[in-house]
């Protein structure tokens, strides 16, 4: 196991304060290739799934795969793996930057921690020196102050650090790892569980080697796949040049801007959030992860003016003016979705939540949720401490804040949107599946996006089941978004492919450029295994079901596959997409026979047998 | 007048901070993945958008090759390139040492200096560049860095009409 993988995995007790370097279970590295899969494979082994997330019994997983750390271009990713504390399912976070291939190169696939620190700490990986530091110093410091203080203490400037910032520390459901201060693995809650178990960081820096079985056929397959990456309008240019809010005008248009929670599917202001708006006022550049030919990342700066404009706080490091973000998901969540038309706001407003480490898009869904109940007045400004109008961007940069610290009213936002709404009597007001908010594609416009939404394992999410590729930008076809037909089985197949390149440690965006075909001989060469086209699906396949059966046994069960009353029953009131619903019972059984699975969204013993689950 | 000699012609504007020219040089080096050998290095300013790949600049007066006391330092003859005879080579790092661009490394596995010698005359890092950033051309010894040499001579009087 010395090609692709290291073959060498971290374990650390942190009630016993102990740490453990164990060998790779191979069987499983060939079954589940790495990242989320191998991360799930352990899971599913050590992990009662019935435990309290956030107790000291769960279980934290960081996972790399075999591309992470070489060449291949996107080979940055790590997956976090843990039972999340959002929706109480099984949850895989993925984050770039550069802290997934230091890993690797300090010698190590994963790190797995167990239990709870009895006071503050950090994991300081320098290749073979493994221990476990004190951060009692550290313990309320946001995300950027941490990883600048690690590496000057330790006196290596190289070192790449994964934290969290209060959010994670105060369980903030929807808190954030941050990596290389503002990329994240951002969904479901993973900085909450870091913060449960007293760890602030793990630090690496690794001067090893990622070794490839088959060097010709690595630098070949590789070189082919940037050769088609830079050949693709969308990987080549668009993602560069514009990053991901390029799909703020393109969504709008199609009248699936989901804005104001989801009241309305278009957003008057949507040119004042743009990419292109972005790119010509606020960009000051494109930043790549590592080994990345892309290039989406996003660096803004705030002119003095537009700096002070949201000055809300006294803490000297919110008085910066450059930083990253937002993404598009950012932008739709705490621009459109919160009727906030002002980029300044957002991107102060990202830039608080990458520092005190929480994802925009369930803390946009929130703030959106809530925003509907003030204005509904459901709650009041005694409640809330200020005026939560939608359109506010005073009230969204605060608040990021205050949820952050759960201060005030933030402490209720720092529930989620489920449990915020439920609290108030009005259910049904949370976007969202299982407990996590929806993301920035209206369910009701693209039906795919809906039975994605509903289907997906760890929550409401986008990246699981991209179908908006197919469904807008006709990849790897066009598909009508409109129609139900062919989306159970398009839904299935982005599930298990993306569960395949989330294995591998390679960042979903090649997919707009390449197909699993280029990756497979990357793969191959890397491993010097033998994987065929079928069994890289069938990879994906066994992810998916693993993650299934684990919800299922964790009491998330498939009868909550479904979709909040607003996307089924509310019709889209004006736009392209008037008059539109979701049409999920349309979907949901189809998509369960595509899987083999039962009417009730539960894979049978056949199914697990075949796929060697059981 | 300094002879013509190939060099890498680096664009900093046009980096994007990937890393792939580091993998790519690593590969020559070690024939694995290895930022921490690669010959090459990008330096990510924080939230600047700004970055700066640096490696030997090829440079004519060549510090490095005058300092080293046993002359394991030569020019390849076909690219002007200086490299190391590691046969030679005591592993004193008195090049590591004379460099001020800090790029002749000591490896710390043959013990022995290390630096960019063009890959004979097709660098792998310019290959690998996504963006051009870096590329190879043919220029005078002598001019490459005087320009440059200029600037910092005109930044260093302003400084003393200043003071």
């Amino acid at each position: 196991m010395a090609y692709g993988w290291s073959g060498k995995v971290l374990r650390v007790d942190l009630s016993a304060g102990t740490i453990k370097k164990e060998d790779i279970n191979e069987e499983w590295a060939r079954q589940y290739v790495g990242g989320r899969g191998l991360g799930a494979r352990y899971l599913h082994e050590d992990l009662d799934p019935t435990v309290e997330p956030l107790s000291p019994e769960n279980e934290l997983i960081f996972a790399t795969g075999p591309m992470t750390g070489t060449n291949a271009s996107c080979g940055a990713r790590y997956m976090v793996i843990t039972k999340s504390p959002l929706s109480g399912t099984i949850t895989t976070s993925n984050s770039g930057g550069h802290w997934g291939p230091e890993l690797k190169f300090a010698g190590y696939d994963m790190v797995i921690l167990n239990g709870k620190s009895p006071n503050p700490v950090y994991l300081w990986i320098y290749d073979d020196d493994v221990q476990l530091i004190d951060a009692s110093h550290l313990w309320g410091k946001g995300v950027w102050e941490t990883e600048d203080t690690i590496r000057e203490e330790t006196a290596v400037p190289d070192a790449v650090v994964a934290s969290i910032g209060p959010a994670g520390e105060n369980m903030v459901r929807f808190a954030a790892i941050m990596n290389d201060k503002h990329r994240a693995a951002g969904r479901n809650g993973v900085g909450a569980v870091m913060g449960s178990k007293n760890l602030k960081a793990i630090g690496v820096r690794g001067t090893g080697a990622v070794q490839v079985a088959n060097g010709d056929a690595m630098m070949a397959s590789t070189f082919a796949a940037k050769q088609k990456l830079a050949a693709s309008p969308v990987t080549g240019e668009g993602l560069r040049v514009y990053g991901t809010p390029i799909l703020v005008n393109v969504i709008n248009q199609h009248g699936g801007l989901p804005t104001n929670n989801h009241q309305y599917g278009e957003f008057a202001e949507a040119e004042g959030i743009s990419g292109e708006t972005m790119t010509d006022t606020r960009l000051t550049g494109p930043k790549a992860c590592f080994a990345c030919t892309i290039a989406c990342g996003r660096v803004t700066h705030l002119p003095g003016d537009a700096a002070d404009k949201y000055m809300v706080t006294t803490t000297p490091r919110n008085w910066k003016m450059s930083g990253e973000g937002p993404e598009y998901e950012a932008a739709w969540a705490m621009g459109s979705d919160c009727g906030i038309g002002d980029l300044d706001a957002l991107i102060k407003a990202n830039w608080i939540c990458n520092d005190l480490g929480i994802d925009p898009i369930s803390y946009g869904g929130t703030l959106a949720a809530a925003m509907e109940l003030y204005e509904k007045e459901v709650i009041n400004e005694e409640e809330t401490g200020m005026p939560l109008n939608f359109g506010s961007g005073d009230a969204l940069v605060a608040m990021a804040e205050k949820t952050c610290l759960r201060e005030g009213f933030g402490n209720e936002l720092a529930e989620g949107a489920k449990r915020m709404t439920e609290k108030y009597g009005h259910p049904d007001l949370f976007i969202g599946v299982k407990g996590q908010e929806v993301a920035a594609y209206d369910a009701r416009a693209f039906q795919g996006i809906g039975l994605g939404y509903a289907t997906s394992n760890r929550g409401a999410c986008h990246l699981k089941a991209y179908t908006i590729a197919a469904e807008v930008f006709g990849i790897p076809q066009q598909a009508d978004p409109t129609a139900t037909e062919g989306k159970a089985e398009l839904t299935k197949i982005f599930q298990d492919v993306t569960s395949t390149v989330d294995a591998a440690g390679l960042c979903l965006f090649l997919t707009f450029g390449i197909g699993l075909d280029d990756i497979q001989p990357e793969l191959n060469a890397a491993t010097g295994l033998d994987y065929s086209m079928d069994e890289l699906m069938e990879v994906g396949e066994r992810i998916y079901n693993l993650e299934r059966v684990w919800n299922v046994k964790a009491g998330v069960p498939g009868t909550m596959d479904t979709l909040p009353k607003r996307l089924l029953n509310e019709a889209i009131p004006a736009g392209p997409a008037k008059g539109r619903v979701n049409r999920l019972s349309e979907m949901l059984p189809q998509y369960y026979e595509a899987r083999g699975w039962t009417q009730d969204g539960e894979p049978t013993e056949d199914k697990l047998v075949q796929l060697g689950i059981l | 007048m300094g002879s013509t000699v190939k060099m890498l012609e680096i664009h900093p504007d046009r980096c994007t901070g990937c890393i792939q020219c580091e993998l790519a040089c690593s590969w020559v080096q070690t024939g694995t993945f290895q930022p921490s050998q690669s010959l090459i290095r990008v330096h990510i300013f924080d939230e600047q958008s700004s970055y700066s790949p640096y490696t030997c600049f090829q440079c004519e007066e060549a510090w490095c090759m005058q300092v080293c006391p046993v002359n394991a330092i030569g020019v390849d003859p076909d690219t002007q390139a200086k490299i190391v005879i590691e046969d030679t080579c005591v592993g004193c790092k008195l090049c590591v040492i004379a460099c001020p661009f800090g790029t002749v490394f000591l490896n710390p596995v043959s013990k022995k200096a290390v630096k960019c010698d063009l890959c004979g005359g097709d660098p792998a890092c310019a290959r690998a560049c996504p963006t051009n950033a870096i590329e190879v051309v043919e220029a005078n010894g002598a001019e490459w860095l005087g320009s440059w040499g200029d600037k910092v001579d005109a930044n260093y009087a302003r400084s003393l009409e200043g003071s």
